[in-house]
């Protein structure tokens, strides 16, 4: 079989312009004419804006315009995906450190940066909070004005929202054992390389958007709708980005200098520093609080579980995170009975997003810690007690839901085998695993057009980006195997919204199941054309031939289709067009508003050790095993699941923001904010794949992008308690951490 | 006005005058006045190493080195590691072994790759990843990037 069809790992589509230096990031992007732009910040988390004086910075030879909330209209715009709270600049009021209350454009980054320094700006000091404890004291000062929450009980309170999960009743259910712990895991930032970038440009009577967006159909319709614009107006164009994991969803600051270009007239382009994205996204830093009771037998018996997520001053998709991750938090186990509360608390910080594993990684730390810790005091196995309870093939374990989609034993069994579960340990050394599981989309839209040119070769136009994950290499490849094209004859284009028809977004790990969906929706629709085809052609009936996989199949014999394409097309040429949709409604009776479309579901297994000196965590040995339904393409499975298992690994080891008393990131950039490098790898790490072809993508496949990252820190932390006799609750495992715990160990 | 500085300066070769400010950094020059945007820019602190270069036979952070020191000097970058429209052997390899995600770190791993074979054909695990522990991949390639170099440097010897 060629390596460029199904199942092969050609090279990356589009990877000769990332190691020549020629692919196009959005900051490489010059515009003639281009205006430099800088955000105006304050010292301050929450402080009250008393003025704002921008006489000295707009003296300055250069300065094109200074904008501040009075230029903007009135009321400021506000937009969300959800609740509409955040302007497009603060009004009044800043709410977070780092919250633009004015934007400078000049000719060159020089001035706008001088400017910035030169708009004076004169506040007060609001009391503020930073930390769950404080945002949830019935005393704390209110993030969001009660008045912009009417009719809202929860209104006079820090928390927006309050979600309610569970089945059976808790209170009733009976356990041998029960085992009640509370796990904290911290803010963490997303940290692309690429730090966001924007640029907007006056385009006719309506505007152009450049922006590193994992959603250009999202951001054009924010836009269009801020600015009183219709859609076709918006042009959004999103070069392939240096990373996204979640943190380039959602607009941010592209409205505002939407507004400014066009206030400018002229072309506005905004790059942020890394210290600036470290202020515009991060995770949220969550506390739970988990009750787990068991059968002396290892039956689970409930999971009581209370989450309280910080987020930051404006909501953004940190709700859905919220609720997504918890109505999945008693994981892939056959529970009788489950109370899950999970609240959606607002702190005067970085407004908090979805970031790879959308809430699912906090959730999965405190549960199945608590299930590692239940498995230690029933003095069962790990591995064996969740065997025990793991949901069957099919098997509704969240009752009324998208029942189990994979054979999920195989995928513990294997990560057993290869960690040498049961086999003897060195001293010093520890064993963990963990299980787990993300809810893929719950809605989705797709479309796709795909052309088959008269020469065989092949153009596809998706709204999907690709940030790293290999999206355009994968369509390539349905559309070389679906089409008989090589590959190096399909081009994949993407990110312009005048070009591309709608796709709803780039996240959940969608892509290759429903854009797949989609792409292959359109070839069959090609297909079906080249069968007619090729039985006017033989005079023959349609009904006795078959078109796939790039052949057309007719009785006795078979031929590529570019043999039934030519002479088909004829002297003029031309070409066959074909139309995918891949579609999934909402269902409002449903708490997520749909059921998944698929699982995402993982098993790492740890061996490490601890320098009892240090604190120093090693991680020997990493086993990462996912259930992909169909590698479409095995070699870009394994880069993103060891990648998203190195991602896990700095949350559990390294990762977090430090805040001083006034709200201020402390450890603001890459000296003192650590994410792994290469000398942070472990030894030794593997992964695998379990495929069943059971998915609901192309081929069987099923996403698979985030479930590497799903459970790390609870496997690493079992392997550290078996190594050292110390469990940890609170994340990073960071050597200080670690070390403090081993000295305040228990002498047995 | 701000006084600038004239300096000359090869860049992959080929001899380049510039007019820079005291304070431009060489990437600051290599992408706003030559347009080489192959080197990137992410962190500005020296910890990152997406803006890597060569600078006279070793590696910088381009963000690191005032423009007015790089006068006179050789530099590399990403732009100039493929020869006559064919990309190099180091570059292929990072492309067959699956060390190029979003791609965004690579041009600075692709340096900070080729000046550890050039002094060092045959570099093992270790050295590797010594030598790139300033190139921080978020999507997480390393394993498949020491592969590519090991591969490299494999190849050559053949």
């Amino acid at each position: 079989m060629s390596r460029a069809r199904i199942g092969g790992s050609p090279n990356r589509v589009g990877g000769i312009g990332r190691v020549t230096g020629s692919q196009q990031y959005v900051a490489d992007i010059r515009l003639p004419d281009v205006l430099e732009a800088k955000l105006v910040t304050i010292d301050c988390a929450r402080a009250r804006i008393i003025s704002i004086d921008t006489t000295a910075a707009l003296a300055l030879p250069g300065v094109r315009l200074i904008m501040t909330a009075a230029d903007l209209p009135r009321p400021v715009p506000r937009f969300g995906p959800k609740f509409h709270d955040r302007p497009v600049l603060a009004v009044g009021e800043t709410n977070y450190h780092g919250e633009p209350v004015a934007i400078v454009a000049a000719e060159t980054k020089d001035t706008a940066e001088e400017a910035a320094r030169l708009v004076r700006v004169e506040y007060e000091e609001l009391p503020a909070v930073f930390t769950l404890a404080a945002a949830l004291d019935p005393a704390a000062p209110l993030v969001k004005d009660p008045a912009l929450r009417p009719n809202d009980p929860l209104a006079g309170t820090n928390v927006i929202r309050e979600h309610h999960f569970g089945w059976g009743d808790v209170t009733i259910a009976s356990a041998d054992v029960v085992v009640e712990n509370t796990y904290t895991f911290p803010m963490v930032t997303h940290f692309a390389i690429e730090p966001h970038a924007f640029m907007a440009a006056p385009d006719g009577a309506g505007i152009a958007i450049w922006s590193t967006i994992q959603h250009p159909y999202v951001l054009q319709k924010t836009i269009a709708s801020l600015l009183g614009m219709p859609l076709a107006k918006v042009r959004v164009y999103c070069p392939d980005l240096g990373g996204g994991f979640g943190g380039k969803q959602q607009p941010k600051l592209e409205p505002l200098i939407a507004f400014t270009a066009l206030r400018a007239g002229r072309p506005v382009r905004l790059v942020l520093t890394l210290e600036e994205t470290f202020q515009a996204v991060r995770r949220a830093a969550v506390e739970i609080r988990v009750r787990t009771g068991c059968l002396s037998d290892g039956t689970l018996a409930f999971q009581d579980i209370e989450s309280n997520f910080l987020i930051g001053a404006y909501v953004e998709d940190a709700d859905r995170v919220v609720e997504k991750s918890n109505y999945m938090a008693c994981g892939p186990y056959r529970v009788p009975a489950s109370r899950i509360v999970a609240r959606t608390v607002l702190s005067h910080t970085t407004p908090s997003c979805s970031m790879r594993g959308i809430g699912t990684p906090q959730v999965t730390w405190a549960v199945e810690s608590n299930l590692n810790e239940c498995a230690y005091v029933l003095g069962l196995d790990p591995v064996e007690f969740r065997l025990h309870n793991l949901a069957r093939m099919g098997e509704a374990f969240i009752p009324g839901d998208t029942p189990a989609d994979g054979r999920w034993d195989q995928v513990v069994h294997k990560a057993a085998e290869m960690i040498g579960w049961g086999s003897p340990l060195l001293p010093g050394r520890g064993r963990g695993l963990a299980l787990g599981i993300k809810s893929g989309p719950t809605t989705g839209l797709s479309y796709s057009t795909v052309r088959l040119l008269a020469d065989g070769s092949v153009i596809i136009f998706v709204g999907t980006s690709d940030m790293g994950q290999g999206a355009r290499t994968v369509f390539a490849q349905i559309a070389a195997d679906e089409l008989g094209a090589p590959l190096d004859w399909v081009t994949v284009v993407m990110g312009d919204t005048a070009i591309v028809p709608y796709d709803q977004q780039t996240s959940a790990s969608r892509s290759t199941v429903l854009m797949g969906n989609a792409v292959l929706a359109a070839c069959r629709e090609i297909q079906a054309k080249v069968r007619g085809m090729a039985a006017r052609l033989h005079g023959l009936d349609e009904a006795s031939i078959v078109v796939e996989h790039g052949v057309v199949r007719l009785p006795g014999r078979d031929v590529p289709i570019i043999e039934v394409l030519r002479p088909g097309l004829g002297p003029l040429g031309g070409e066959l067009v074909g139309n995918g949709e891949a579609r999934k409604d909402a269902d409002p009776s449903h708490p997520l508003s749909g059921a998944p479309v698929f699982f995402e579901f993982n098993c790492t297994a740890i061996e490490a050790t601890v320098d009892e000196e240090t604190g120093d965590v090693v991680i020997v040995r990493h086993v990462t095993v996912s259930d992909v339904g169909k590698a479409l393409n095995p070699l870009q499975v394994t880069m993103q699941d060891e990648g998203a298992a190195i991602m896990g690994l700095g949350h559990t080891l390294m990762e977090q923001y430090i805040f001083d008393e006034g709200g201020r990131i402390r450890n603001l950039g890459a000296i003192d904010y650590r994410i792994p490098t290469s000398m942070d790898l472990p030894l030794e790490m593997l992964s695998a794949i379990v495929e069943n072809a059971d998915g609901p993508g192309p081929y069987g496949a099923k996403g698979m992008s985030e479930g590497a990252v799903l459970c790390v820190a609870p496997a690493v932390a079992a392997a550290v308690r078996q190594a050292t006799g110390v469990a940890i609750r609170d994340l990073p495992l960071t050597p200080e951490r670690v070390w403090r715990a081993l000295r305040d160990r228990p002498i047995p | 006005m701000i006084p600038t500085y004239p300096i000359e300066l090869s860049v992959n070769g080929r001899r380049r005058r510039v007019d820079v400010a005291a304070h431009h950094s060489l990437l600051d020059i290599l992408r706003d006045d030559l347009e080489l945007t192959g080197t990137k820019e992410c962190c500005l602190v020296g910890e990152c190493g997406a803006c890597t270069v060569i600078l006279d036979g070793r590696t910088v952070d381009s963000c690191l080195v005032l423009a007015v020191e790089a006068d006179g000097a050789e530099i590399t970058t990403v732009e100039g590691l493929a020869a006559a429209g064919q990309v190099s052997p180091l570059q292929q390899a990072f492309l067959d072994r699956g060390a190029v995600q979003c791609g965004f770190c690579i041009p600075g791993q692709l340096i900070s790759a080729h000046v550890l074979l050039a002094g060092n054909p045959h570099p093992t695990v270790g050295e590797i990843q010594e030598s790139l522990a300033g190139n921080l991949c978020r999507c997480g390639c390393y394993e498949q990037i020491t592969d590519a170099v090991l591969a490299t440097a494999e190849e050559a010897e053949r």
